[in-house]
């Protein structure tokens, strides 16, 4: 596996290039068809059945030999540790991993340290990434200044400056009122307010999911209801002011019962679900195992089977990765003093394929959640198979097998819940602007 | 001599509590009657005496330097006696309620009492318990009467009409009794109002107020002929409304890039004191355009007015 530095190679790249013979999969339009694919210029020049090895003179071509070809995905939720937290992931770290998993966009969050509440940190997170990453990076800021949950940060001026959407990242803004303001600021400036979900009063010194396992380990559980109060609240609070609001991670049946009938309300309302919670339950923690300790925690098996279906049927719009880097010393504690948090750039096509090879889900479904969709919510310009669009693309091998090696994984920290997990599918080239920036093996 | 006998006023109200009620032809009556004082207001001579022998209280719960020494001004000028009163310091802090208060004056047989409240309804709670009249002079977040009618007084001298102007109100619309006042005048009066502020400095349901809502400077100043700023206040940082002093003035400020979206001759009002630099760039509120020291002088002739009318109906005339 190697990530390639391709600067110099963009450079040197004058010709256009044709991926052919490819299974040409757009979610945005429904197409899945045979054809080829043109870049030219870092944009998708053209596409369809008549881009062939014969017909498209002075390009250089790959041969696809018959596999996927769809839009690079797009990551909703990745920490990449800059600025403050070097030793876990870089910019630089977090877009080879990125890249190794398909990914050629990636939204970073704001817990970094200082705070990305500041249009300076706005900046230096777009300079830092123009410098150093090898996919395309677009800070989140923070909804609150510091974090904090208690003043609202300069909404205006930090979109103005380039921020894509608002968080609080890993923490509620339990203050109603506040997030009332937020909500209602928010949609002035016509912004995506993402929140984590977790009553803290409730939530407090949980470190699982409450239930009969969390019993029998003898730890202090979060019930879903952490959640489910947050997130009903959050609903009246957009019926009130109409501000666009995703629920950054839902976990549970209840939840997804509620996004559902806001959803049919007519209400501005979205939400996202991680790997960690489509593929793994609460009793993977088996004896400890702090790898699979998370925010929101792993739930029981019922929760994971109703966020496949939420997320078959389109009531889950987006798949994220929710990447957090964690370094041995975070993670070699005792479960309750563990830190939360999974890497997951690098398995996130691989796990989410896993549902696909099971029948639980379409693929085109599975890539609208990880590239169109959450485009579309962003008004990013890529995540389709369209003349003109960015040229971020992957081609995936759908069925190849492989074995998830922590030591070989790009990413700074090593906390993968999937450490020897046996995958099938993967990014075999990964493509942003037209430039290769990934090729496997 | 009488003011009134030139300008025949028909003003058959005891107490002036807002603008809400009031008629068309009485509003213009009083902007005749005022437009009368502004002229005595520019004589050497500027003294009057149609309240000679009538006592005149000004009594303000809340601060206020402007509007409090405009009536001061005004009643002097129409010859009453006069008293200020400032009450944050004094009773209120002994217990006493607004109604005692009231009592209490009403015993030293005033005419007319001025009254600035820092509670919306105030001034009409205190106005049933006295025998005089009453002037409303600022009711919490309610009305300010007077400063709707020196801003009538002001466009029209300006622009001859209020029928058909556009009229925009920027800033902290929620909190804001000169813009509920303003609203409803200018629409009684025939004017197009709108509001500009963020979502949250609107107010629930002020689209039923009669004006059109927008939530961007560029788009709610097009083609406007009035830009009236309202100020804006700290401690709405510190709630939470709007983010920062710099964010809010990068938006909402008016500077001269988002005043060229209005008509080249557009009026820049502000009722004061105003935050230069934070709702009005320095150079904009200086500007040939900007007629804010022309609302202070009409103050004090719409106070004149409003005295004088409600002298008229005041027993033993």
């Amino acid at each position: 596996m190697t990530a390639m530095q391709t600067h110099d190679d963009h450079r040197r790249q004058h010709k256009p290039l044709a991926l052919v013979n490819a299974r040409l999969i757009d979610p945005a339009t429904g197409l899945d068809a045979f054809g080829g694919l043109l870049i030219a210029s870092g944009v998708i020049a053209d596409l369809g059945m008549h881009i062939t090895e014969g017909t498209v003179e002075g390009a250089e071509f790959l041969d696809c030999g018959g596999r996927t070809v769809a839009p690079g995905l797009i990551d909703m939720m990745v920490f990449a540790g800059e600025p403050g937290h070097e030793h876990r992931e870089t910019l630089a770290t977090a877009s080879r991993a990125a890249a190794a998993g398909g990914v050629t966009t990636i939204l970073c969050m704001p817990n970094t340290d200082p705070v990305i509440d500041d249009v300076a940190l706005v900046d230096f997170i777009l300079r830092r990434a123009r410098d150093t990453a090898l996919v395309n990076v677009h800070p989140m800021a923070a909804m609150t200044r510091d974090l904090k949950g208690e003043e609202m940060a300069e909404i205006g001026l930090l979109q103005e400056a380039g921020a894509v959407a608002f968080t609080n990242a890993k923490t509620s803004v339990a203050n109603a009122r506040l997030m009332r303001h937020v909500l209602a600021y928010a949609k002035d400036f016509g912004a995506l307010v993402v929140h984590h979900l977790e009553d803290p009063s409730l939530a407090q010194d949980g470190v699982m999911n409450e239930g009969e396992v969390a019993t029998r380990l003898g730890l202090r559980g979060i019930p879903t209801a952490a959640e489910t109060i947050m997130l009903e609240r959050d609903i009246r609070l957009v019926e009130l002011t109409g501000g666009r609001y995703h629920a950054g991670q839902i976990s549970c049946r209840a939840s997804l019962n509620i996004i559902r009938a806001a959803k049919a309300r007519g209400l501005p309302v979205t939400c996202g679900v991680s790997i960690n919670h489509l593929t793994l339950n609460e009793n993977d923690i088996g004896s400890y195992r702090t790898f699979f300790k998370m925010k929101p925690p792993l739930r029981a098996e019922a929760d994971r089977r109703a966020m496949i279906e939420g997320l078959a049927n389109g009531d889950i719009d987006v798949i994220v990765s929710a990447h957090d880097p964690r370094g041995a010393e975070g993670k070699r504690r005792p479960f309750a003093e563990a830190n939360d948090g999974a890497v997951g750039l690098e398995t996130l096509l691989g796990a989410a394929l896993r549902l696909y090879h099971n029948g639980e889900i379409t693929l085109h479904r599975l890539l609208d959640a990880m590239s169109s969709r959450p485009a579309e919510l962003l008004g990013l310009g890529g995540g389709r198979l369209a003349k003109g669009a960015p040229a971020d693309l992957v081609l995936i091998d759908v069925e190849l097998p492989w074995t998830v090696e922590p030591e070989h994984l790009c990413s700074k920290s090593k906390n993968t819940p999937f450490d020897g997990a046996r995958l099938e599918g993967r990014a075999l080239v990964t493509f942003v602007a037209g430039r290769p920036v990934y090729h496997y093996g | 001599m009488s003011i009134a006998v030139e300008a025949p006023l028909s003003f058959p109200h005891r107490h002036l509590l807002g603008i809400e009620g009031l008629s068309h032809a009485e509003i213009e009556g009083l902007l005749d009657l005022s437009e009368e004082a502004a002229k005595l207001g520019r004589q050497i001579n500027k003294k009057r005496d149609d309240l000679r022998g009538r006592t005149l209280i000004n009594l303000f719960f809340e601060a206020s330097t402007r509007t409090q020494s405009s009536f001061e001004l005004a009643g002097k000028r129409l010859g009453a006696d006069l008293m200020n009163m400032s009450i944050p310091t004094s009773s209120i802090k002994k217990g006493e309620t607004l109604i005692d208060t009231a009592v209490t004056l009403n015993a030293m047989r005033p005419d007319l009492l001025v009254v600035r409240h820092y509670a919306a309804g105030a001034v009409e709670l205190l106005s049933q318990k006295v025998d005089c009249s009453v002037i409303n002079a600022g009711d919490g977040s309610h009305e300010h009467p007077t400063q709707a009618l020196l801003d009538a007084l002001t466009i029209r001298r300006h622009k001859n009409r209020i029928q058909g102007l556009i009229v925009a109100i920027c800033g902290d619309i929620l909190h804001s009794r000169v813009a509920r006042s303003n609203i409803i005048l200018l629409n009684t009066l025939g004017a197009r109002v709108r509001v500009i502020a963020p979502s949250t400095l609107l107010g629930a349901g002020i689209d039923r107020l009669g004006v059109e809502v927008y939530t961007s400077m560029r788009e709610g100043l097009a083609d406007a002929d009035v830009v009236m700023m309202l100020r804006l206040q700290r401690e709405r940082m510190v709630s939470s409304l709007i983010p920062s002093q710099r964010e809010y003035f990068h938006f909402f400020g008016l500077d001269y890039d988002k005043l060229g979206r209005a008509k080249p001759d557009a009026l820049i009002m502000h009722p004061g004191p105003m935050n230069r630099g934070v709702e009005i760039d320095s150079n904009v509120a200086d500007d040939a355009r900007s007629v804010i020291r022309e609302q202070v002088e009409m103050g004090v002739a719409v106070r004149m007015a409003v005295l004088q009318a409600l002298a008229r109906n005041l027993p033993n005339q």
